[in-house]
């Protein structure tokens, strides 16, 4: 079941929060969706979930519009916590499995499996103001899965965890890709979605700015990275023509250069200057493209 | 149509097992209970006192002769009061009621005419206004009586002159209330009104809250991805009117069976006054009808408020025109109550927002020519039909609006959200 964004705009009065995105996202995919706050993101996901009409495009699952009449066979985690604070954890996911097609036994099973996969199962009995801001993220997280979903939507799913918690759910996230599931996912840290991703798409503005597979994107950036490390006064490398930007490490350097062919350059320059330990030629990260394209700052 | 089913069981079974839900019961039922047996509470405060709690006068008398008569007259009137003739001094009647021996001691003289009159003094006026005036009546008494022996008028002729007038009421309309009936009505009528008012601003409260729990909790939006808003919001509004109805059943049953506990001290007390003997069957029926009509159109008004407010705090603010609504028709079925007949009365009660309570008046009160209940019925029913459509509107943009401002022109930016453009 391939979900299909075709020419979708939303425009809110004068202001166009989405404009002309057309995306593919088939079965077992996970699909990442990056861009600033207010790139139109929720938007998005809000358009996919039915929950906002768009203004022009169509947006087809499985070659039909979205209806709630497939509730059950989709999830979703808002960016922002949405659990009832004075509510148990078991009665208020057994209530939202319910609401998504699920009978009661059904979702107390699922609900004491994911409890216990990640290794939570104290907090069954406990209100979800009780928890840690991160605990709460994974009884979020269970909430959005419990039902067996098979287009999963993920809407900063990281945020608040621990990197031993972030692993739980990276491996969570994996484990439904691997039986089938669609998920699109969205994230400030280029690094969760470079390891997730095999395709992803940045927004900027409404408008997606790049989009397609991570390494074909990495390829069509052309722009490459250089570290070196020296004993010597490397500084002069950022004078050699093409070299973009420059930044100062300890031991040496790190530069931005238009394309490969640049690096020989400075291999040539450094060579006879004395005594090289590092000369590396590495891939774009996703950060460097992110900030290149968007022309904004994220950690 | 399950999902509608599992909120409305949510949203009851998590209202019933809370405690703010359970402590309002519990302190409504022990009110109503206390009310119910307000006849044996009061009774058993005055065995406290001392059941026979008979005050003494003493008198002086410096007329010689009219002691005796006062004393015949006061005992017919008021037999909590007794009188003592006192043979001393006037200082020693003073000594005597600063010891507590008596609640105070009346001097009784004859004016110029020959008539008589007294002076009265005790301990603290406050306390003695009740004793004072049975003594001026039966001074009165005494002194008619002595003019018409003067005037050779005999004791009958006396008592017919002061006989009351007896004026009989009779509506010539055949169908209209006597006053009789007109007074049960009245007391089950304000009962109602006074339901159908607490069960609005209550319950319309609670969904506004709810709704904007869920939206500032942001559950909100994972509910509406799981099922449509509107689903959402009529399957809460029926678990409230659940629950209402749930808190109403168990008032009404604590109630009437201490009523019917008590009936036999309550003859003539509470039990007639709200009329519960013998109110005409179509007259309940009006009142379930219109009440529940009531709620939906209030429920739908809250829910419609609620869903615009971002934060739990904004509620109050948002729903105080619903409230001002409902207290307006509060005031109006007030006034209604004595002057059922009044123009603006007859007039509002085809206001939708006022029908319920105000047509309950009417229909209470008067013999309301059925065509005019059903128009404004229909009309409130219309009403409630076209709240229903755009309420539904304002409340699936309105829960997916976030925003710093807070007021009632929020509702066109969500009707707009909503709308497919």
């Amino acid at each position: 079941m391939t979900l299909v964004l075709k020419g979708v705009t939303k425009k809110f009065g004068s202001f166009t929060a989405v404009d002309q995105l057309s995306l593919e996202i088939p079965e077992s995919q996970i699909f990442g969706f990056l861009g600033a706050n207010g790139a139109g993101k929720t938007t998005t996901f809000r358009m996919i979930l039915g929950l906002l009409q768009q203004t022009d495009g169509s947006i087809k699952w499985d070659e039909e519009p979205i209806h709630y009449n497939k509730s059950h066979l989709i999830g979703y985690l808002p960016e922002e916590r949405g659990l009832y604070p004075k509510q148990k954890v078991e009665n208020q996911l057994v209530y939202l499995g319910r609401l998504r097609g699920m009978d009661k036994s059904e979702a107390l099973e699922q609900l004491d499996y994911w409890l216990e996969r990640f290794k939570v199962p104290e907090y069954k009995g406990k209100k979800v103001e009780e928890l840690s801001k991160g605990n709460q993220q994974k009884i979020q997280f269970i909430s959005a899965v419990i039902h067996k979903p098979k287009l999963l939507i993920l809407d900063e799913p990281f945020s608040g965890l621990d990197p031993v918690n972030v692993e739980m759910l990276k491996k969570a996230v994996f484990d439904l890709k691997e039986q089938g599931t669609s998920i699109v996912f969205s994230s400030h840290r280029m690094e969760h979605v470079e390891e997730l991703c095999e395709h992803l798409c940045i927004m900027h503005k409404g408008s997606p700015v790049v989009h397609g597979g991570l390494r074909q994107i990495k390829r069509d950036f052309g722009k490459k990275n250089v570290r070196v490390r020296a004993d010597f006064d490397v500084s002069f490398i950022q004078d050699i023509s093409g070299v973009l930007r420059y930044r100062s490490l300890p031991e040496g350097c790190e530069v931005q250069v238009e394309n490969e062919g640049i690096s020989q350059y400075i291999f040539e320059a450094i060579q006879d200057k004395g005594f090289v330990r590092t000369f590396d030629i590495e891939e774009p990260s996703l950060n460097d493209i992110f900030i290149e394209k968007v022309g904004a700052s994220y950690e | 149509m399950s999902k509608f089913w599992t909120i409305l069981g949510f949203t009851y079974t998590s209202h019933l097992k809370s405690k703010s839900f359970i402590i309002t019961t519990l302190i409504t039922l022990v009110l109503i209970f206390g009310l119910a047996n307000f006849q044996n509470i009061l009774d058993w405060f005055d065995d406290g006192e001392g059941a026979n709690h008979t005050e003494t006068i003493a008198v002086i008398d410096d007329t010689d002769q009219t002691y005796s008569k006062l004393e015949t007259s006061l005992t017919n009137m008021d037999e909590n009061i007794e009188v003592t003739e006192f043979a001393g001094t006037e200082e020693e009647a003073k000594e005597a009621v600063k010891d507590d021996e008596f609640l105070g001691y009346a001097q009784l003289t004859l004016n110029d005419q020959g008539l008589p009159a007294a002076h009265f003094y005790a301990m603290s006026i406050a306390e003695t206004n009740h004793v004072v005036d049975v003594l001026q009546q039966s001074l009165s008494q005494v002194k008619t009586e002595m003019i018409t022996q003067q005037a050779g008028i005999d004791q009958a002729t006396v008592q017919q002159i002061f006989a009351p007038v007896s004026i009989e009421t009779e509506s010539l309309q055949a169908e209209a209330r006597s006053t009789e009936e007109l007074n049960q009505a009245r007391g089950l009528v304000y009962f109602m009104i006074f339901l159908i008012y607490f069960a609005v601003l209550m319950y319309g409260n609670m969904i506004a809250s709810e709704v904007a729990v869920e939206k500032s909790s942001r559950v909100m939006e994972i509910i509406v991805s799981s099922v449509s808003p509107i689903t959402q919001m009529f399957a809460k509004i029926a678990g409230i009117a659940l629950l209402g109805l749930t808190q109403f059943g168990l008032i009404i049953l604590i109630g009437y069976a201490s009523l019917k506990t008590n009936q036999s001290e309550l003859v003539g007390g509470i039990f007639e006054y709200l009329g519960l003997g013998e109110t005409p069957v179509s007259t309940i029926v009006y009142a379930v009808v219109f009440f529940l009509l009531g709620y939906l159109l209030y429920a739908m008004l809250a829910a419609m408020l609620g869903s615009l407010v971002s934060r739990t705090e904004e509620v109050n603010q948002m729903i105080t025109p619903m409230t001002l609504l409902i207290i307006a028709a509060f005031m109006i079925a007030m006034y209604g109550l004595n002057d059922p007949t009044a123009s603006f009365v007859t007039i509002t009660s085809y206001i939708p927002f006022f029908t319920p309570i105000i047509m309950f008046v009417r229909v209470g009160m008067l013999n309301t020519p059925f065509w005019e209940i059903a128009l404004s019925m229909g009309i409130l029913i219309l009403t409630i039909f076209i709240l229903a459509n755009i309420a539904a509107k304002v409340y699936k943009g309105g829960v997916l609006m976030y925003g710093a401002s807070t007021s009632i022109k929020d509702i066109r930016k969500a009707l707009q959200l909503s709308k497919k453009e």
